[in-house]
C-alpha cells in the first residue's frame, strides 16, 4: 500500500493505521483520549479515539471495539501486528482525557476523562507498551496529529496553540 | 439492538413538535432580550452517528460558544445551545452595551462571560419549561456550563450516556437565524436536545404514545 503525505482522519470511537510519510489526525478530543501506537522502525502508526473506559460499561453489545479503551487498544495492537509491527517495538503517545464540565450528578460519567486515562494505561501495561509522552486532563478540547516521519505528536488547543510531544 | 430502532416516523414527528415548542419559546425570549427579530427554522429530528452529530455543529474542530446543561428529573438528558464566535460576540455586545467585547481572543471580560451564561440560562430555561408544560414531566436543569472550545470536545461529553447503549444519537435540532439577513446569512445558532436513551419512552408515554 502506498500512502504518501496524506492525512488520515480518525472519527470518534474509531481507529485507523497509517504508514511511512503520512500523518494521522483526530479532532475535538474532550474527555475522549486519542491514543497513538507506533513502530518507529517500520514507520507504522495507529490511532484510536477512545470514548469510554471499559467494554463492560456497554449496556448493549456494540461492534465498535474502538469505543472502549480495553477493546480498542487490544484491537489496534492486533491490526498493527497484521501490518508488520512488533508489539515489543511499539511506543505510545496520547492526549485528551479532559474534564470538560463540572456537574454534581448521580451519574459517574462526570469523571469519565480521568477514568479513560486510567483504563488506557492499564491496557497498555497489559501489552507492556511504554508511554513516552502524554498530555492529559484539564478542561480543554484538543486536536491531535501524529507524523510518522518524525514521530512527533502535535497537540492543538484553543487557548494555548500547538504543542509538540 | 439499539434504542433508535424502535423509533417510527410518528415518533420523529412528535419529537419535532417538542423541538418546535421548546425552541419557539427560547427564540421569543432571545428576541425580547435583544430587542431583535429572531427567526427559527423548522426543527429537524435526526438519527445520526456521533461523527455526523459533530458535523451538524460545524465539525469537531469548529470553535463555538456553548452553553451546556444536564437535565435531571423525570426524563434525563443533555441540552446544548451553540453559537458561532462572531454571533455570540454580537449578542453579548448588545446585552452589555460594550462594543469592544469579543469571543475571538481570550481572556474574555467577566461581565461578558456572565452575560453569556445568563443568556444561556434564560434560553434553555424557557425551552425546558415549555417542554415541561407540554409533557407534564418534571425536568430539572443543572446550572448551565459555559465554554468556548471545539465542538467535538463539548458535544462528546453530551454523548457519553448514549454511547453506553448505542452508536447512534437521536438529536432534536432547531436552528436560529436573524430575520433581517435571511437571504445570505447562514445559520446563527443551534439548540440540541439529546434525551438519554431511557427518556424517550417516558417522553412518549407522557403524551399518550407507546414506543
Amino acid at each position: 500500500m502506498i500512502e504518501v503525505n496524506t492525512v488520515v482522519r480518525v472519527g470518534i470511537a474509531d481507529m485507523n493505521i497509517v504508514s511511512k510519510g503520512s500523518s494521522i489526525r483526530t479532532s475535538g478530543l474532550g474527555s475522549c483520549i486519542g491514543v497513538v501506537l507506533y513502530d518507529e522502525l517500520i514507520k507504522l502508526a495507529g490511532m484510536v479515539h477512545v470514548m469510554l473506559p471499559h467494554s463492560s460499561l456497554g449496556k448493549e453489545p456494540s461492534m465498535k471495539l474502538a469505543k472502549y479503551a480495553d477493546t480498542g487498544i487490544d484491537e489496534l495492537i492486533r491490526q498493527l501486528g497484521e501490518r508488520g509491527a512488533k508489539v515489543e517495538r511499539l511506543k505510545c503517545k496520547m492526549a485528551g482525557g479532559a474534564q470538560m464540565f463540572q456537574f454534581k450528578s448521580k451519574s459517574d460519567v462526570m469523571r469519565i476523562g480521568p477514568r479513560n486515562a486510567e483504563a488506557v494505561k492499564e491496557a497498555l501495561l497489559k501489552h507492556r507498551v511504554p508511554i513516552v509522552a502524554e498530555d492529559l486532563g484539564g478542561n480543554k478540547g484538543r486536536t491531535i496529529e501524529f507524523f510518522t516521519s518524525t514521530g512527533i505528536l502535535h497537540v492543538r488547543t484553543v487557548n494555548e496553540g500547538t504543542r509538540e510531544l | 439492538m439499539g434504542y433508535e430502532k424502535k423509533i417510527s416516523s410518528m415518533h420523529l414527528d412528535i419529537l419535532k413538535e417538542i423541538g418546535n415548542i421548546g425552541a419557539g419559546h427560547a427564540a421569543t425570549a432571545l428576541s425580547t432580550l435583544l430587542d431583535k427579530k429572531i427567526d427559527m427554522k423548522v426543527p429537524s429530528v435526526q438519527v445520526v452517528t456521533f461523527d455526523e452529530m459533530m458535523d451538524m455543529a460545524g465539525g469537531p474542530d469548529n470553535i463555538v460558544v456553548s452553553v451546556f446543561l444536564r437535565i435531571e428529573g423525570d426524563a434525563p438528558g443533555s441540552m446544548f445551545f451553540l453559537l458561532p464566535l462572531e454571533q455570540a460576540s454580537t449578542y453579548i455586545r448588545t446585552m452589555i452595551q460594550d462594543r469592544s467585547f469579543s469571543f475571538s481572543e481570550p481572556p474574555y471580560s467577566e461581565l461578558g462571560l456572565s452575560a453569556m451564561q445568563e443568556l444561556g440560562n434564560i434560553l434553555s430555561g424557557s425551552y425546558l419549561s415549555s417542554l415541561s408544560d407540554f409533557t407534564s414531566l418534571k425536568l430539572l436543569p443543572s446550572v448551565p456550563a459555559l465554554s468556548v472550545d471545539m465542538a467535538g470536545a463539548i458535544i462528546g461529553f453530551g454523548l457519553l450516556e448514549i454511547s453506553q447503549v448505542s452508536d447512534y444519537a437521536i438529536v432534536i435540532d432547531t436552528a436560529l437565524k436573524e430575520e433581517e439577513f435571511e437571504e445570505s446569512e447562514s445559520v446563527k445558532g443551534h439548540f440540541f436536545l439529546l434525551p438519554d436513551p431511557d427518556s424517550f419512552e417516558i417522553i412518549f408515554q407522557s403524551l399518550g404514545v407507546k414506543l
